[in-house]
């Protein structure tokens, strides 16, 4: 028996281009690429120079601070590119692949949780796990109070995290989590799903978006507390992490939705860690003028280009249109059927809002103080006003962040707020500059 | 419409930075967005948006004005016909008569706001906020139809300048735009906006005997003794029908109930308004109602209404479904929604009751609410704020 947990503050975008869980194909490019800004919290700094040769699972770039954590390569090859922007900041690293992606390095396998962590951080798997409050790559000074992951991905158009084959690697690699913390681990599945865990604790959460994100999991579960820290991940993070502490295997492969209404058949693609975007779009898109191709979901994803490579977490490519050619006479005067909102003042509501909808890039009104309440309520499943903590936030009052909950949230969650939004926002940059300011201040 | 936006694409540059109509740039701007709905696409965050916008939510909200503002035009034509004896009831000249006694108050309110704002935001070098959509038709209807134009325009320019721009715009401010021109009237005016003469247009014409232009609250809080009755203008009694359809002089656009629940209606189908605070502020003033009129007092005549005619009468139903529901100056928590709504509407009722010298009180609740409603929120807040600070688990 697991314990359950209704959702009932959220909204499912309905979307076109959603990915078919029937067809799998595997896609392997000839460059692969990691953007350091995917893995907030630590400053990286270049472990390697243009022309090394690298093997999967070579550091390329490493922590300044304890020079432990690293961002590995995914393939061996060859460095091609380091990429700097201003200052010298590092925007990606790409490798032009060669030979076999195979592991090649020697493991042996960790029996402590200073052995664990130690392999964790030097393999690149450390990068991918979460802590809470900041929503950075865990600090390893700090124990955490409990871990959290999650099983499934609930924004829109995504697809599975996981496939049946990786279920006895789960429980493997939450074995693993157990010894980390002198909490519990909770694995957090999709209403309906029969996974099950002896190691951890399990939920079942049922509800629209974003009942897949840790936080509002977290909210409902046990909710961070000042002091506290907690980890979160996704499941296929944990399975590495079994892969790689049980059988001394690095597994850098990953599941791709690659979705979207510009997506002529979406559907899953199995590939590597950083792929070249060119490279699995390949034959599946028509052209690229006029759109947008966003690594993630429309929500939380980045933006990026052919050129560009996946993104951090890895899961998923959206590609929409970016809609700046139309020319909208009296927009706001409209009854165009095909323009959703969550507001009924649009005769959208009449053909019914559960029928997918061709999003664009749009942001379709101009930008404007806080007007309309509760709006980011109605979409927001924790016990927090986030209208007064955005307010905090802009102000830069700390104390009053504190007292509002800042410590429970991660950008991602103001991500549906930031839909709704009609005075158009940008709330899940308001949230990260808090963040980083409030750990700035507390540091 | 290509060919209009080549030609308004063209002369976009003289009103940019260093153009030769610069001065005008916030104003081209909040016109180019009215025709052309801006395609700019998001650079940050998500990559989608709702639909819906500042513009699409003004325009909502006064197509849920348009039953009140077009039954308040005929009304005033009948109250016309009716007061100066006129047997003519045809539809469309009653209308009429109406519609031309309130068009020149509508394009007051309308040229004098949007002017202060397009300066405003010049000044400020923002783009143009169509917050006044809203208040320049909402300020004409809660004012009496022969109020002079050059009142309106000092009290609409004071509560544009005073109780908005100097707060930051649409969006900052704390009191309701339109609540404060008609205070600014009522107070700076009062011979003017009260009394017999103002409700009812005579249009030069001289009115029947037995004629009295007063309001049914005006005529009840002047009244004295427990058996006044509330008469229409040539002194027939009003049944409960004409109070709710609204067949009797007011403030023009607020006298139907009926349009009013049509607005309504509209308003809480689409989402735009707060159910929480409509319905809380229905159940105040009813509850008020019903205590005023178990305590029914010969000193104070308008606690012989009942209840269902207290909410039909005057301003009430008006004040709480467009006024107490602005989101900018109500409570925006959702407890703090049903707190600040019961105690508009039974502040209201209080007032009207117990308050001889206001034959009306709606206006005065739901202003003292905006001023009450961040102290509501605060508490709010504070009590989101002690759970999760008992939460905490005790530093060991």
């Amino acid at each position: 028996m697991s314990n359950k947990i209704k959702i009932k503050r959220g909204l499912d975008i309905p979307m076109s281009g959603a990915p078919s869980t029937a067809v799998t194909e595997d896609r392997t490019t000839e460059i692969y690429g990691i953007y350091p800004d995917d893995f907030p919290g630590p400053i990286w700094k270049a472990a390697v120079k243009v022309d090394d040769k690298v093997k999967a699972g070579d550091a390329l770039l490493s922590d300044k601070a304890t020079g432990k954590i690293s961002l590995v390569a995914p393939v061996s090859g060859t460095i091609k590119e380091i990429n700097r922007g201003e200052r010298r900041h590092i925007n990606y690293i790409s490798i032009q692949k060669e030979a076999g992606t195979e592991n090649i390095q020697e493991i042996t396998l960790p029996k402590t949780a200073e052995e664990i962590i130690e392999l964790l951080q030097r393999s690149g798997l450390w990068a991918m796990m979460r802590q809470r409050p900041f929503d950075i790559v865990p600090d390893s000074k700090e124990t955490p109070r409990d871990i959290f992951v999650t099983a499934f991905d609930s924004s829109p158009l995504a697809g599975e995290i996981l496939t049946k084959e990786d279920e006895p690697w789960l429980e493997k690699g939450l074995e693993i989590l157990k010894k980390l913390t002198p909490g519990k681990v909770y694995l957090s599945k999709r209403y309906g799903s029969n996974l099950e865990s002896k190691v951890a604790e399990v939920y079942e959460i049922e509800g629209p978006h974003p009942a897949g994100n840790t936080g509002p999991q977290i909210a409902a579960i046990k909710p961070v507390n000042k002091g506290e820290t907690v980890w979160t991940m996704d499941a296929r993070t944990v399975v590495r992490i079994g892969k790689l502490c049980m059988n001394g295997e690095a597994d850098y492969s990953t599941l791709v939705a690659v979705t979207g209404p510009e997506i002529d058949n979406p559907h899953l693609v199995k590939t590597i860690v950083g792929a070249s975007i060119k490279g699995i779009l390949y034959g599946l898109i028509k052209d690229f003028q006029g759109k947008r191709i966003i690594s993630g979901n429309v929500l939380t994803g980045i933006k990026t280009d052919k050129d560009g490579f996946l993104h951090y977490p890895y899961r998923q490519i959206t590609v929409i249109s970016e809609g700046d050619d139309a020319d909208e006479f009296m927009g706001w005067a409209s009854m165009n059927p095909e323009k959703y909102s969550v507001k009924r003042n649009f005769p959208a509501f009449l053909r019914g809002l559960s029928k997918p909808f061709n999003f664009d890039a749009r942001i379709k009104g101009g930008k404007r103080a806080m007007i309309l309440s509760g709006e980011y309520d109605k979409v927001f499943p924790f016990d927090i006003y986030p209208e007064y903590l955005l307010k905090a936030i802009m102000a830069n009052d700390i104390d009053r962040m504190e007292k509002l909950g800042i410590y429970e949230v991660a950008p991602e969650d103001f991500a549906l707020p930031e839909f709704v939004d009609t005075s158009k926002q940008e709330l899940q940059k308001t949230v990260r500059e808090g963040l980083d300011n409030l750990r700035k201040e507390l540091s | 419409m290509k060919g209009l936006k080549k030609k308004i694409d063209s002369v976009k540059p003289h009103f940019e930075k260093g153009g030769k109509y610069s001065k005008l740039h916030s104003v081209f701007d909040g016109f180019y967005t009215f025709l052309f709905t801006p395609n700019e696409t998001s650079k940050s965050g998500v990559h989608i948006h709702d639909s819906n916008d500042s513009k699409r939510t003004m325009i909502t909200v006064v197509i849920a004005l348009l039953p009140c503002v077009l039954f308040g035009m005929w009304n005033i034509g009948l109250q016309h016909n009716l007061a100066v004896g006129d047997p003519d009831r045809a539809f469309f000249r009653m209308f009429f008569y109406g519609f031309f006694a309130v068009l020149p108050q509508i394009l007051t309110a309308y040229i004098v706001g949007l002017g202060i704002e397009f300066i405003v935001a010049q000044i400020r070098g923002h783009e143009i906020q169509e917050g006044f959509l809203v208040s320049g038709i909402l300020i004409p209807m809660i004012c009496p139809v022969d109020t002079p134009c050059w009142m309106l325009a000092v009290s609409v320019a004071f509560a544009v300048i005073f109780a908005k721009e100097v707060f930051g715009g649409t969006g900052y401010n704390f009191l309701n735009i339109a609540l404060v021109t008609r205070a600014f009237l009522f107070f700076a005016y009062p011979s003017k906006m009260s009394g017999d003469n103002v409700f009812v247009s005579l249009g030069n014409q001289h009115a029947v005997d037995g004629y009295s232009g007063a309001t049914p609250l005006g005529q009840l809080a002047s009244a004295t003794g427990g058996d006044a009755q509330v008469l229409n203008v040539v002194g027939d009694p009003l049944s409960f029908t004409d109070m709710f359809f609204g067949f009797y002089p007011g403030s023009w656009g607020e006298t139907s109930t009926f349009c009013i629940l049509l607005g309504l209606g509209i308003l809480l189908i689409t989402g735009i308004a707060s159910w929480k605070i409509i319905f809380s502020a229905v159940f105040g003033g009813f509850f008020m109602g019903v205590v005023a009129h178990h305590f029914a007092n010969e000193l104070y005549p308008v606690t012989y209404l009942l209840p269902w005619e207290q909410l039909s009468l005057g301003g009430f139903a008006f004040a709480v479904t467009f006024m107490a529901t602005d989101p900018v100056t109500a409570c925006r928590t959702e407890w703090g929604k049903y707190i600040y709504g019961f105690l508009v509407g039974a502040i209201a009722i209080l007032i009207r009751c117990y308050n001889t010298g206001y034959p009306e009180g709606a206006m005065l609740a739901v202003l003292l609410m905006n001023c009450f409603a961040p102290l509501i929120d605060y508490i709010v807040v504070n009590a989101n704020i002690n759970r999760r600070m008992k939460r905490m688990v005790p530093n060991d």
